[in-house]
């Protein structure tokens, strides 16, 4: 493959595992709380139809991404009221979430817009225009650095550089500060942290809504940023890729950048496979690239290469006095 | 779900019979109400929505015979989710091993169609199409029991591998040469399932050219048979106590990794059994992405109807009434579009299965009003105080 191939391949690659990082980030503190979450999916779809139906309406590329992360957190609350007040199985309330925004983006938007699911084409304001770095242009025929610069790190939307911040910033409120122990211990000791007179509920709930807003994040990119409208069942399983990454990681951020960027370019490899010829292995089915990331977490899970260890209260609902 | 139901077991009790009837009636009217509220959303009429559903579901023969050929459908799924309820398990592979059950009663099919007739390879489909869909149940379950993988995720996980593996078979191996279409060819006689407007004649009913096959028969015989399995044998009482207690099941000698094993094959053959009937019964091919999301209406079938096989039927006639009144509904009023369904069952798997205790305690309170009178106080109340 040559350089500037392989430059394309990583520059998909960017593209590709951005709504994996923003949406496994959500599902980090989700379940780093100790709220299990298997909606992330769901959560993504809904804002991505949010996000569009906003954008076409009003032409606004930020009103629609308030809209995506305020559908997000919307159907976050439901889980976090199932999961966390009533007590319920986390496990089936995020089954019910993916289920409730399928049915209703698809049903929604067939009404609403009449185009058989679809959103209307967005606006140029509607979406998020890509951003040109400083001397992106000046600096594009140097050798090497020139085509790393002004491809491969310039010319994305801004979220994509949103994305790649959240990690870092992440990982400092996770283990840095004060609000992140405390999402840590009640992920793994809820008693102890109801002992110290921290709300174990409040914690949990706000854990919940930071994994809506992510997912917000995560679905709007899909989109307003990548493409120019919804399309029906537009996250096609990420919201899941974007869980296997997150247990790959074993519920870390900074292997989550690792995993959510391992998957994207699982991805981007078999666009630019698709019936090439591999030397030694032959042509590879496309569809066992599309189905590596899952075959990798079964095997991951099984203990097979290295273990991962769930958070210890991880879906177990806390109840206070027995 | 049992460990679920086990968590309220401190508080005062509802009497068994309110528990059973009235609980889940109100989760699944609370699933309607809101449906209803979204149908409001895009300026239609509920009331006038579900005239048409009933009337597209049971108004006439062939309605009649669609609807229980989608119940048929989700009466498999169903079962299969709930036996691996009662171990304690959660079984969201039913779509992919439904998939692969696809794959063993297509085989079964490709293979005999042409020499013999239907109740010949009919035999053979249905242990293929089980056991293909057992294997796949099979390797999360002993994944599970054995290397400690968490099954919801392991099983969520083998239904994307299903569905990559099967586009790919399709694509590459089982379309006949030339063809573009990602399909087997189609079977001949031999590999048709008679239908079954004979028993449903002399009731007056005439189910026209609806789909309704012999799988309907198959899949009521497997209701019978997971009841006398889960209630009436000692496999299934020691799938229960592990679904109630693994640590009373180690103790009482029961293996868990054994019981996991078979709960979660038992579960995966009921799935693959799923494929019989539109397979063999309706299309008489094998195609993409043929469950259609069946395997996920099953987790709301069981969520429903609690797990027991009488709640399934039930709750497998509603929602097989749902797709072909849905269909009609779509013709009569165009705002409302089949995916209506998904959006109702998203929400009662949320009420009745995640937010199942929403109206108990309620209830509770209510039912404690009313039959306060008949309970003399001094044998009521130090009790509740004790606890």
């Amino acid at each position: 493959m040559s350089f500037d191939a392989l430059i394309l391949v990583l520059d998909s690659t960017i593209r590709l595992s951005v709504p994996l990082i923003l949406a496994a980030l959500g599902g980090l503190f989700s379940e780093r709380a100790g709220v299990f979450d298997i909606g992330l999916e769901g959560k993504m779809l809904i804002a991505a139809f949010a996000a569009a139906a906003v954008g076409a309406v009003y032409g606004s590329a930020w009103l629609g991404l308030g809209a995506g992360i305020l559908a997000s957190v919307a159907l976050s609350l439901v889980h976090g009221y199932a999961s966390i007040s009533q007590r319920g199985s986390q496990i089936v309330s995020g089954v019910a979430i993916n289920f409730l925004a399928a049915g209703l983006t698809a049903f929604l938007g067939y009404a609403w817009f009449s185009r058989g699911g679809q959103t209307p084409p967005l606006p140029p304001s509607g979406r998020f225009q890509t951003l040109t770095l400083p001397f992106a242009d000046a600096v594009r025929d140097v050798p090497i650095f020139g085509p790393i610069y002004s491809t491969l790190l310039s010319g994305h939307n801004l979220l994509v550089y949103l994305g790649f911040l959240a990690v870092p910033l992440t990982a400092w409120i996770i283990y840095r500060t004060r609000f992140g122990l405390r999402l840590r211990a009640v992920g793994e000791n809820p008693a102890a942290v109801d002992t110290a007179g921290i709300s174990v509920a409040w914690l949990r709930y706000r854990a919940v809504i930071v994994c809506g807003i992510f997912c917000g994040l995560a679905g709007a990119y899909l989109s307003i940023a990548q493409s120019a409208g919804f399309v029906r069942d537009m996250t096609a399983g990420k919201g899941f890729i974007a869980l296997a990454a997150l247990i790959f990681a074993k519920w870390r951020p900074w292997p989550l950048l690792g995993a959510c960027l391992l998957f994207g370019l699982l991805d981007a490899a078999a666009i630019r496979l698709q019936g090439v010829s591999v030397p030694g292995i032959g042509e590879v089915p496309v569809q066992f690239m599309q189905a590596l990331p899952y075959i990798l977490v079964v095997v991951l899970l099984a203990g097979f290469i290295g273990k991962a260890v769930p958070p210890r209260a991880g879906g177990v609902p806390y109840v206070k006095e027995r | 779900m049992t460990k679920i139901r086990s968590r309220t077991r401190g508080t005062a009790r509802l009497p068994a019979w309110l528990d059973y009837s009235l609980v889940p009636v109100l989760n699944v009217a609370a699933a309607f109400v809101i449906s209803g509220l979204v149908v409001l959303l895009v300026g239609e009429s509920p009331i006038e929505a579900v005239g048409y559903l009933v009337y597209g579901a049971f108004g006439y023969g062939e309605g009649i015979g669609f609807t229980l050929f989608y119940a048929t459908n989700f009466m498999l799924t169903g079962l299969a989710v709930a036996v691996a309820f009662h171990a304690g398990l959660f079984n969201i592979g039913g779509e992919g091993q439904a998939y692969l059950g696809g794959l063993g009663c297509a085989l079964a099919a490709l293979m005999l169609d042409r020499y013999v007739p239907w109740w010949v390879t009919f035999p053979v489909a249905l242990a293929l199409s089980a056991g293909f869909g057992a294997v796949w149940a099979l390797i999360p379950g002993w994944l599970s029991a054995k290397r400690g993988s968490h099954i919801v995720i392991t099983t969520i996980m083998f239904n994307f591998i299903a569905a990559s593996f099967m586009v790919w078979l399709l694509v590459e191996h089982l379309s006949p040469i030339g063809s573009m279409q990602p399909e087997t060819r189609t079977f001949g006689p031999g590999g048709t399932l008679p239908k079954l407007d004979w028993l449903f004649a002399p009731l007056g009913i005439d189910i026209g050219t609806s789909p309704l096959n012999i799988t309907f028969l198959v899949a009521l015989a497997a209701c019978l048979l997971v009841y006398l399995l889960i209630w009436r044998t000692r496999l299934g009482f020691e799938i229960r106590t592990l679904g109630h207690s693994p640590t009373a099941a180690l103790y009482a000698g029961i293996s868990p990794v054994r019981i996991t094993v078979i709960a979660m094959m038992i579960s995966g053959a009921l799935a693959g059994l799923m494929a019989l009937n539109p397979v063999l019964g309706d299309q008489q091919r094998l195609q993409i992405d043929f469950v259609g999301g069946a395997g996920f209406v099953g987790i709301a079938v069981a969520l429903m109807g609690r797990a027991h096989p009488v709640g399934i039927v039930l709750a497998s006639i509603l929602f097989g009434a749902l797709y072909q009144g849905g269909a009609e509904l779509a013709f009569d009023m165009p705002a409302i579009s089949r995916d209506m369904i998904v959006v109702i069952q998203g929400l009662v798997i949320l009420f009745a299965g995640a937010l199942e205790h929403m109206f108990r305690p309620g209830l509770t309170h209510g039912w404690s009003l009313i039959s306060r009178p008949r309970e003399t106080g001094e044998a009521g109340r130090p009790k509740e105080i004790a606890r």
